[in-house]
């Protein structure tokens, strides 16, 4: 086993040889602008270019020509938001997100509201989805889009994006879906889901960093986004900058191989899942699962650790990689927005702590990480005033604390 | 975070972890924080007639530089006499344990459970004389 045990795979997947295998003649001897049209090595670059169009697209059942390639996640979502409502902003300037997206869409969302948009975000329930009969009644007249995450990245709630793509389509509105955390990991078809605008993250499907794509459907209806980065008309003048051949190649061949591993890989996370989470719950009481128990992530486990802190968690099991929704382990100093929307208390949402399986990850792995977070949380247990006074049968909401 | 040798070593090795009897007359107990703000100190001190702390034992919840604080304070203040303990500044905690800016409150809080145990402990003498059925 190599440490600390990489189990942080909803932040960051490692690339995959065979990825690197397939970027690397593109790092190398074929390195031309895949724009130059008179010469050879341009046309090697957009070959490899148009190879990895091809295989994006398959991944979600689009056509090749609905693929526009980005920097990540992040510059998709922008341009789908701020491009979608440039161009639509006249017919309407109502725009449906939620609370629990990721920062990319509400800090997008945040930004078209100070340009004249009104943007409603739905409340969550306690497992982290919407409720499909507000999502319709927010609709108004004005509504041209309705963006939502596929699956969150925090504590994997999954939303029934089939449901919503025909509610958006029955109404005639644009559906942007954020599939960084589920591109390659959930079957995604545009057509089935009724989705018109998706985006994708290269890193978190074992490819490169800094690479990912938008689909922008182009019939039924055909969708108009405004560009966001202005230049040389690049990617049909929605992305404009030279194509970086190597990172989009890795994309394709990682999409690629998403996809023709998906469904067994995806057999296999979930027994992981299960051997965590029993292993863990078996040793351990007042373990709390945050998030839905089955419509979530295959590789996601988010679990609050009741009465010990989260960065204290994480100190104490250094040999496991991952993340926290503990405020000590942000710069902000607040714990996660996301467990506070679904109404974790702020007391548990301190507690809590994610992991994130991966196509690396052994059960091997799985056993060790099991072993640490039962000893860690019973040594830290030991030591908690608040495990103590449970444990004397006091109500710690009751208690009168001084808070600093 | 990336934390010093020092919190790393009270972390892992917690000086005096534990409880004493929250209704001896000779202990003072401080409890401050909140669960919703992520840290809450337990601290106890078992003060003799010299006005000596004879032993110290705390329990927390938080992030490793508060458990850190409070283990680093019950050393402290084991051997002192009341009014010296009470000399014990925050800074002091954040000097020896080397804490980043962004732990400093973690060092408050231990200071402010060393008050708050010594105060506990000065009101249970005050009304120890006479009231309580221990005369």
């Amino acid at each position: 086993m190599k440490f600390p045990i990489y189990l942080d795979n909803n932040s960051t997947t490692p690339i995959d040889l065979r990825v690197v295998e397939a970027m690397m003649p593109y790092l190398t001897e074929k390195f031309g602008n895949a724009a130059s049209r008179s010469h050879a090595y341009g046309w090697e670059g957009e070959e490899g270019v148009e190879q990895a169009r091809a295989q994006v697209a398959a991944l979600i059942g689009a056509n090749p020509k609905e693929i526009v390639f980005t920097s990540g996640a992040t510059e998709s979502i922008n341009i789908a938001i701020k491009g979608a409502y440039e161009m639509y902003g006249e017919k309407g300037n109502h725009v449906i997100t939620c609370v629990t997206e990721h920062k990319a869409t509400l800090d997008s969302a945040k930004y078209i509201e100070k340009h004249g948009a009104q943007v409603t975000y739905l409340p969550v329930d306690s497992l982290g989805q919407i409720d499909l009969e507000a999502l319709k009644k927010a609709i108004t007249p004005q509504t041209i889009l309705i963006s939502l995450m596929h699956a969150n990245n925090e504590m994997g709630t999954i939303h029934p994006i089939g449901e919503i793509g025909k509610i958006a389509k029955e109404k005639g509105i644009l559906f942007h879906v954020d599939a960084a955390q589920t591109a390659g990991k959930l079957p995604i078809d545009v057509n089935q889901m009724s989705i018109d605008i998706l985006s994708i993250s290269g890193h978190k499907l074992y490819g490169p960093k800094g690479i990912g794509a938008l689909y922008v459907r182009r019939s039924n209806p055909r969708v108009r986004l405004a560009p966001v980065v202005h230049g040389g008309g690049h990617e049909r003048g929605l992305r404009s900058g030279t194509l970086n051949v190597p990172a989009i190649v890795g994309l394709g061949k990682a999409a690629e191989l998403a996809k023709a591993e998906m469904a067994s890989e995806t057999q296999r996370l979930l027994a992981l899942r299960e051997r965590l989470y029993r292993g863990i719950t078996q040793e351990l009481d007042e373990v709390y699962l945050n998030g839905h128990p089955t419509e979530r992530l295959p590789n996601n486990l988010n679990l609050s650790f009741a009465y010990v802190e989260g960065e204290a968690l994480m100190m104490g099991f250094k040999e496991l990689a991952v993340s926290s929704g503990s405020a000590c382990t942000s710069a902000s100093l607040e714990p996660s927005y996301v467990l506070k929307a679904m109404g974790v208390g702020e007391d548990l949402a301190h507690t809590s702590i994610r992991f994130g399986l991966g196509r690396f990850t052994t059960e091997e792995e799985v056993d060790f990480a099991v072993k640490k977070v039962v000893g860690t949380v019973k040594r830290l247990r030991e030591m908690s005033p608040l495990y103590e006074m449970a444990k004397e049968g006091i109500d710690l909401k009751s208690v009168q604390w001084n808070p600093h | 975070m990336a934390y010093g040798p020092k919190v790393i070593d009270h972390f892992n090795n917690p000086r005096n972890v534990g409880s004493l009897d929250k209704n001896d007359p000779a202990v003072g107990t401080g409890v401050v924080g909140a669960p919703e703000c992520g840290d809450v100190m337990k601290l106890q001190l078992k003060i003799n007639d010299a006005n000596v702390v004879e032993d110290a034992k705390f329990k927390t919840f938080g992030c490793g530089s508060a458990i850190a604080s409070s283990s680093l304070a019950t050393e402290w203040v084991k051997g002192k006499t009341v009014d010296e303990v009470l000399k014990i500044k925050n800074t002091d905690i954040v000097n020896e344990l080397a804490l980043p800016p962004v732990k400093i409150h973690c060092s408050v809080l231990a200071e402010d459970a060393i008050r708050a145990a010594i105060a506990d402990y000065k009101k249970k003498q005050t009304s120890n004389t006479g009231a309580d059925g221990q005369s």
